[in-house]
């Protein structure tokens, strides 16, 4: 198993090359190395070497259960939440290894913001949820500094427009879409450098899926983005790379039009086909 | 490829006769299911009017006294002349039947009052007399109106509650006394009046029921309940959250849990052995303190709020708590500006239900010694209030219940009803609180 991923792992290097430009002259923002996850005596994944792109979107997908989550909340440690979960290997963001005791998981969490599956703002105003992460990190010195974050950010994640003459109102009265918007926009008041995000259209309408997704790709210019989902087109519409997970192994990576065009795998070819899933 | 596709329809409806009949026997049961709630609810209902009724009825008397109510004046000479006898309140209470005597005169012509039928119908009138007229000599010679609380019999008789027929003749009252009662009724010089002191005042011996009231119980049950609230609160929602959100699920905490659940069960007066034995015996704190009660309390408090707080902590989805974990919250953080305040009103209202519980509890209070007769009046100071010895609402009703006047009788069930005013009280807050915190959105 180990050497298989090893394989992969090469294989990705080799082919660099190709469509994904800003890669091959930058290094990789995040990097997963040798990454085990156990849930107690059951292992979730089995050695993944993952490189995620700086600026770009990197599709995680698989069937249920292949742990493509796992690995995402192992790269902002909300797995640490969970008291049975262990980690072994290196995950490094800009070569600071996140899983060293001397990082500071608040910081980590700051640096790369995670956006979840299910829409779920604060009970508070608008405004409230997207001042919340600036006030609790003192990114703001004061009250105008504060408000032109919250603005910035809404405007960001594309939510300004609508909701401008009631930031004030609850930010759960807003319909599924917006709500999600509104997270996107907590998630980047921070000024994160990567954002993750678990199925974030796994909930929402087709209209609202693709203005989330429009959104995505404008989001890439500023913030390097992991993308967790189910929906293959979704995949291939939002993403630069992508990784296929299957079983806790990573069976293939590269780029993404390489993947859904020409995969490499066999296991590949039959998930994207629909013969396995 | 009809035939294929109608088939299980058919099934089903092979028989409409059975299909009607089980469609009738779903409908019956539903409608049997909610007249036995409906029944239950009526029965409940009924049960808690019949309470009630029977708490009034019984406890109203309470609130109200008998008063004589009479203009009387002593001249100089009458007093020089009384504080040279030997029996001098004697001389105080003849000077007081002549006046009354005098005040009848014309109804009165058939009746004596004697002293000893005035001293059972208005206590020691003398004395209250001459307490007065030491304390105030410049009121002599003045017409002074005085009020004097007859006995809690007369209060019996004129609200019907004792009759000639039957009651029997004892040291306490005599059929001939009615009499009295009667003329003085007559007139207009007794009457029934609301008794603030059954409001504000403290227990009084066996033989005086007509002047013992609950207020200085009370304030001792406010105290008790403050130490209960100041410190279960904190301790039981500090508790908690560390149980819930930070303690790792091992076997020694599966142990504090479980102990946690069995401690709720366990009978109070064994926490009332507990107080005495260490708060007591061991600390040496005052006896009969609410210091020492509400401490008491807060042992018996501290599991309903950790059971009631721990589970509005669950109850906060854990989306709430990813949420402020992803934008980079602490752990602390995440809880206190996040899932605490929409635990809030669960915790409020298990806090609520927890002082209930404990205002009501007098079994713990009978080994501290706040049961008996604790005839205290007001705490000097607002701090004293937690030391000076004191008894408590339930205490204070227990105690009345189990004395042989009947009066007492009727004041256990007005304690009662004071009692639950106090409660009443304490839920509006806690609702008016909770409304304040429940704002979901």
């Amino acid at each position: 198993m180990k050497m298989d991923s090893n394989k992969i792992y090469k294989s990705e290097a080799a082919t660099s090359h190709l469509p994904g430009m800003l890669h091959e002259a930058a290094k990789p923002k995040m990097r997963g190395e040798n990454v085990n996850v156990f849930y107690g005596e059951k292992q979730a994944l089995f050695d993944v070497n993952l490189d995620i792109g700086a600026n770009e979107v990197t599709a995680l997908i698989g069937p249920s259960g292949c742990g493509k989550s796992t690995f995402l909340r192992c790269l902002n440690r909300m797995n640490d939440t969970i008291d049975i979960c262990r980690v072994t290997g290196k995950i490094t963001l800009d070569d600071d290894d996140i899983y060293d005791p001397k990082i500071d998981v608040v910081e980590l969490r700051a640096r790369v913001g995670m956006v979840f599956q299910k829409p779920n703002p604060f009970p508070k105003s608008i405004f409230e949820n997207v001042a919340y992460g600036p006030r609790i990190h003192g990114l703001s010195r004061n009250k105008t500094d504060l408000e032109e974050i919250v603005v910035t950010s809404l405007r960001r994640a594309g939510l300004f427009q609508e909701v401008k003459d009631r930031m004030h109102q609850p930010g759960t009265g807003l319909s599924g879409g917006q709500q999600q918007r509104l997270c996107i926009a907590r998630a980047i008041a921070v000024s994160p450098e990567v954002i993750l995000m678990d199925e974030p259209c796994s909930a929402l309408d087709p209209i609202a899926t693709a203005t989330v997704e429009e959104l995505i790709d404008e989001l890439r210019e500023n913030y390097t983005i992991v993308i967790v989902t189910h929906s293959m087109q979704q995949a291939a519409r939002v993403s630069q790379k992508t990784a296929f997970f299957h079983l806790g192994n990573l069976v293939e990576h590269g780029d993404t039009d390489e993947i859904f065009q020409n995969p490499r795998e066999e296991r590949t070819k039959n998930y994207i086909t629909g013969r396995i899933g | 490829m009809s035939t294929s596709t109608n088939a299980p329809a058919t099934g089903i409806r092979a028989n409409p006769d059975a299909t009607r009949r089980r469609t009738i026997a779903r409908n019956n049961a539903e409608k049997r299911f909610r007249a036995y709630g409906i029944g239950a609810i009526v029965i409940g209902l009924f049960f808690l009017a019949v309470l009630g009724y029977s708490i009034f009825s019984s406890g109203i008397p309470a609130f109200s006294k008998t008063v004589v109510e009479i203009d009387f004046t002593l001249s100089e000479e009458q007093y020089e002349a009384a504080e040279g006898q030997l029996f001098k309140t004697k001389a105080y209470s003849q000077y007081f039947i002549q006046s009354l005597q005098q005040r009848m005169a014309g109804s009165a012509e058939n009746v004596e009052f004697t002293e000893e039928a005035t001293e059972r119908l208005l206590g020691k009138v003398g004395s209250t007399l001459r307490e007065f007229y030491r304390e105030n000599t410049d009121q002599l010679g003045q017409p002074v109106k005085f009020s004097l609380a007859a006995s809690s019999r007369v209060n019996g008789y004129i609200n019907g509650r004792i009759t000639r027929d039957s009651m029997t003749d004892s040291r306490f009252l005599m059929r001939s006394d009615l009499d009295l009662v009667d003329v003085l009724r007559g007139n207009g010089i007794i009457q029934n009046v609301f008794d603030w002191n059954f409001i504000t005042g403290a227990d009084t011996g066996v033989d005086n029921p007509g002047a013992a009231g609950i207020g200085a119980s009370v304030i001792g049950s406010f105290f008790m309940m403050l130490v209960v609230l100041v410190l279960s609160l904190p301790i039981g929602v500090a508790a908690s959250i560390y149980l819930e959100e930070f303690a790792p699920q091992n076997r020694f905490t599966d142990l504090i849990e479980v102990n946690i659940s069995n401690l709720a069960a366990v009978p109070s007066i064994v926490f009332g052995i507990l107080g005495l034995s260490v708060f007591i015996q061991f600390m040496h704190l005052p006896q009969s303190a609410p210091l020492v009660g509400g401490l008491v309390l807060t042992l018996m408090t501290l599991p309903t709020i950790i059971i009631s707080t721990r589970a509005s902590l669950k109850s906060v989805p854990p989306s709430i708590r990813e949420a402020a974990l992803g934008v980079g919250a602490s752990k602390t953080q995440a809880v206190f500006h996040h899932v605490l305040p929409l635990a809030m009103p669960g915790i409020l209202t298990g806090t609520i239900i927890g002082l209930a519980q404990a205002l009501g509890e007098t079994a713990p209070l009978l080994l501290i010694g706040m049961v008996g007769f604790v005839a205290t009046g007001y705490p000097e100071s607002f701090m004293s209030g937690f030391v000076e010895p004191n008894s408590a609402m339930p205490a204070q009703i227990y105690t009345w219940a189990a004395r042989a006047d009947y009066s007492f009788y009727e004041k256990a069930w007005g304690g009662i009803i004071v009692l639950l005013c106090f409660l009443a009280v304490m839920n509006i807050a806690a609702i008016i609180l909770r409304k304040r915190f429940e704002r979901r959105w």
